[in-house]
């Protein structure tokens, strides 16, 4: 009976493998039996399936993106007038000290929010894989705090903190520390139950023998840890640690809402926002200063998107090659 | 069961579909704002086939704005549309309206910084109908060559609104307050008889986005305003320096409005608390506020008055409110002759239909048209007096802040650092973003 299983389960898997894209897709519409009724209207009307979707795409997505990258190479106004400087833009981007500021403090906080939000994930999805009980509630009220959006966020909790400082007759507003450490808290509070359920998805595909073998090697619970269950949720870590360092990057509305870049200090003539990001700097070029500055700010988005995208495949890179085949 | 999932599938693709349309649609307006379109057409006296569409500024006046527009269809066929920026959005929403094919006609350029940026999308307004009908130049602005780019549509004042009748309560005059020494000899009273009275001098001096302006545009006016008469110069555009000689002046009276209001100044940096509101309500007998509030407070306090910023400089017992605007219209050059023409048609309309300039007044304050409605603002009416004493006008050099939203930001950010630690160490950071600022921002504005 057994064999039997194993043998359906190999056979089966091998016409995984070999089934074409249109086997899948008869396979997902129409059963077994659809290879008539869906295959050669597929042939026929493959593009009113596939049109509306890359017609969305392009006119959402890759159209707008190349425009920006030609705009990071203009001087302009309004999109459709723009004039063609150069790498003038990219010039002053470099050469502005609040840019390059808030691009070692993004870092900063990406990699010190990338390092607290995956332990304290993984740390709770691995307390409720244990069978707690109620560990649904759980899991349901940890992953609330991700439906709301940034900026109410924000709001909220520069009410909370400036609720506790103004005890102490200040504000958030006025340190730069607590600002980082307000932000590095809300943004734990909104995405550790987020990868938390991603970890949780993990933790549940460790195949259960290779935990009982270990138990049965006399491996202690830390061993097991290190040696079986995170090397197979190494997919998970990819994952989770790609989303948060990217997340990282791109804060923009919780940014905007808790602290708006404040306090501000002014250092040789510049004025300095202690705790603005890379996405709020490249906004408050566009919008805060004159329209002159709107391609610097657009040659600032272009080098942005260069840096998360190559940050985000080199991390990728990285952690799939620690991960291990089952 | 299969013609079910094929039913499910086309209506997929057909909601797919419909999207992808609905985002292709260039008529739809922005979601930042509310909309009044109307075409009832074959009115009587339809001069073109043009229409209108006016990019409001003050979310405050939308109501107001959709109503004239309404009537002016009604009357004349011509389609108008008022859009309004959600608040604190202008230049936001005007960068993306003008961008598209239905751009607005009639739209804000307020400053002097707005006439560099938006200056090349003016019509030059000289010699047209509605330019005739100004009473007075004072509130327009031209561009460097001489091109009358924007008209005032209404002017405003700001000043120290006091409520009288609480003065009375406790045992002061308003005739009292003459000069900054009279009016700290006031406050300074109220405020420490705050819990006997039952209200305080000054509402609270938030430094949220909400209220902050009040302090780092307004108040801040006091120091420009008297610099510019030191040199003897009115600004026709921006500095690239000040010098900042009047600082103390302005911390005179920041001080005073600090350390005498309902909420200590340590409260201020996040705010939450609601200063019309405390003013409306006789919780506090000052505010900082301008014209803009007497619809608010035309009520609950009718006897409202505004009087000068009082700071302590030489010869202010004949200072008068600060006077000017922002409100400033323009018409798109970029346009079509149809829309130009029927835009100044509409314009003409506003200032010299008796029903429509009487509904503006009432939401703008006053008009500076000859035959636009009289006002019944009562703070107009106090600027107005004190300009018939003969006391000095302080127009608004604020307006002249360079990259203004960057420049306030980092003079709140220091004025929270002072309002929590009242040290000279900390005012010299208040004094490096009020003037060091200045310079850095026009350069960034300017280099």
């Amino acid at each position: 009976m057994a064999d039997n299983n194993t043998n359906q389960k190999t056979a089966s898997q091998s016409e995984k493998k070999s089934e074409t894209f249109f086997d899948k897709l008869r396979r997902i519409f129409g059963g077994q039996n659809a290879s008539y009724t869906l295959k050669r209207p597929l042939r026929k009307w493959w593009l009113l399936f596939m049109g509306p979707v890359t017609a969305a795409f392009i006119i959402g997505f890759v159209w707008p993106f190349i425009q920006g990258i030609y705009l990071s190479f203009c001087n302009f106004r309004l999109v459709s007038d723009a004039e063609f400087i150069g790498f003038d833009n990219y010039a002053k981007a470099f050469s502005d000290q609040s840019f390059m500021r808030s691009f070692w403090y993004t870092g900063l906080f990406a990699l010190t929010s990338l390092v607290i939000i995956n332990v304290l994930a993984f740390a709770v999805a691995l307390a409720l894989t244990q069978n707690v009980r109620g560990s649904n509630l759980f899991r349901t009220v940890f992953f609330m705090p991700n439906l709301i959006g940034g900026i109410v966020l924000g709001y909220i909790w520069s009410m909370i903190f400036d609720g506790i400082l103004s005890n102490f007759g200040t504000s958030i507003l006025q340190n730069s520390t607590w600002g980082f450490w307000g932000l590095i808290i809300l943004i734990c509070w909104q995405q550790i139950g987020y990868m938390m359920i991603i970890y949780i998805a993990g933790l549940n595909a460790v195949p259960e023998d290779m935990l009982e073998a270990a138990k049965i090697d006399g491996a202690t619970r830390w061993q097991t840890l290190w040696k079986v269950t995170i090397p197979n949720v190494m997919p998970s870590i990819t994952i989770c640690t790609f989303l948060s360092l990217t997340n990282g990057f791109k804060l923009f509305d919780q940014n905007l809402a808790l602290t708006g870049g404040q306090p501000i200090v002014m250092q040789d003539g510049v004025a300095i926002k202690q705790t603005e990001m890379l996405a709020l700097n490249i906004y408050s070029t566009f919008y805060g200063t004159n329209t002159a500055a709107r391609g610097t700010a657009q040659a600032k988005a272009v080098i942005f998107f260069i840096l998360v995208a190559a940050i985000g495949l080199a991390q990728l890179a990285y952690t799939r090659k620690k991960e291990v085949q089952q | 069961m299969k013609n079910l999932k094929r039913v499910l599938a086309l209506s997929m693709v057909g909601c797919m579909f419909a999207g992808v349309l609905a985002g292709c649609n260039n008529n739809s307006s922005s979601g930042s704002g509310t909309e009044s379109k109307t075409n009832t057409g074959g009115g009587s006296g339809s001069s073109s086939s043009g229409s209108v569409y006016w990019l409001n500024f003050k979310p405050e006046s939308d109501e107001v704005l959709q109503d004239v527009a309404k009537m002016y269809t009604d009357e004349t066929g011509v389609p108008v549309k008022v859009i309004t920026a959600a608040s604190g959005t202008y230049e936001q929403t005007l960068s993306s309206e003008m961008d598209k094919s239905e751009a607005p006609t009639m739209f804000v350029i307020g400053n002097s910084a707005g006439v560099k940026q938006w200056g090349s999308y003016a019509l030059d307004l000289k010699d047209t109908d509605v330019a005739k009908e100004l009473s007075t130049d004072a509130y327009n602005l031209y561009d460097a060559d001489g091109k009358l780019v924007s008209i005032g549509y209404c002017y405003e004042a700001y000043g120290i609104i006091v409520n009288p009748d609480l003065l009375e309560t406790a045992g002061h005059k308003l005739d009292e307050i003459t000069n900054f020494d009279t009016l700290k000899t006031v406050v300074e009273d109220i405020h420490s008889r705050a819990a006997e009275l039952g209200f305080d001098a000054f509402t609270s001096c938030d430094m949220d986005d909400s209220s902050s302006w009040r302090f780092t545009g307004h108040l801040a006016n006091l120091e420009y305003y008297y610099e510019e008469k030191a040199a003897g110069v009115t600004w026709t555009e921006a500095p690239a320096t000040i010098t900042g000689d009047y600082l103390p002046n302005y911390k005179n009276l920041y001080d005073l409005c600090i350390n005498n209001s309902i909420s200590a100044p340590s409260e201020l940096a996040t705010g939450g608390h609601d200063a019309s509101n405390q003013f409306a309500t006789g919780k506090a007998a000052f505010t900082v506020q301008g014209s803009w509030e007497y619809s608010t407070y035309k009520d609950t306090v009718p006897n409202a008055a505004m009087i000068p910023y009082y700071c302590g400089v030489e010869g202010e017992e004949n200072a008068g409110l600060n006077c000017g605007t922002e409100n400033c219209w323009a018409v798109n050059s970029k346009a079509s002759e149809e829309d130009q023409k029927a835009t100044l048609d509409f314009m003409y309309w506003c200032v010299t239909n008796a029903d429509a300039s009487k509904k503006l007044v009432d939401t703008f304050g006053v008009m500076p048209y000859k035959n636009a409605a009289a006002s019944s603002n009562a703070f107009l009416k106090n600027a107005s007096d004190y300009t018939d004493k003969g006391n000095y006008v302080m127009d608004w050099a604020t307006n002249y802040q360079p990259n203004v939203n960057e420049y306030r930001a980092a003079l709140v950010s220091a004025l929270n650092a002072y309002n929590a630690d009242q040290s000279d160490a900390n005012w010299e950071q208040v004094r490096a973003a009020f003037v060091d600022g200045w310079a850095t921002q026009y350069q960034a504005a300017n280099g």
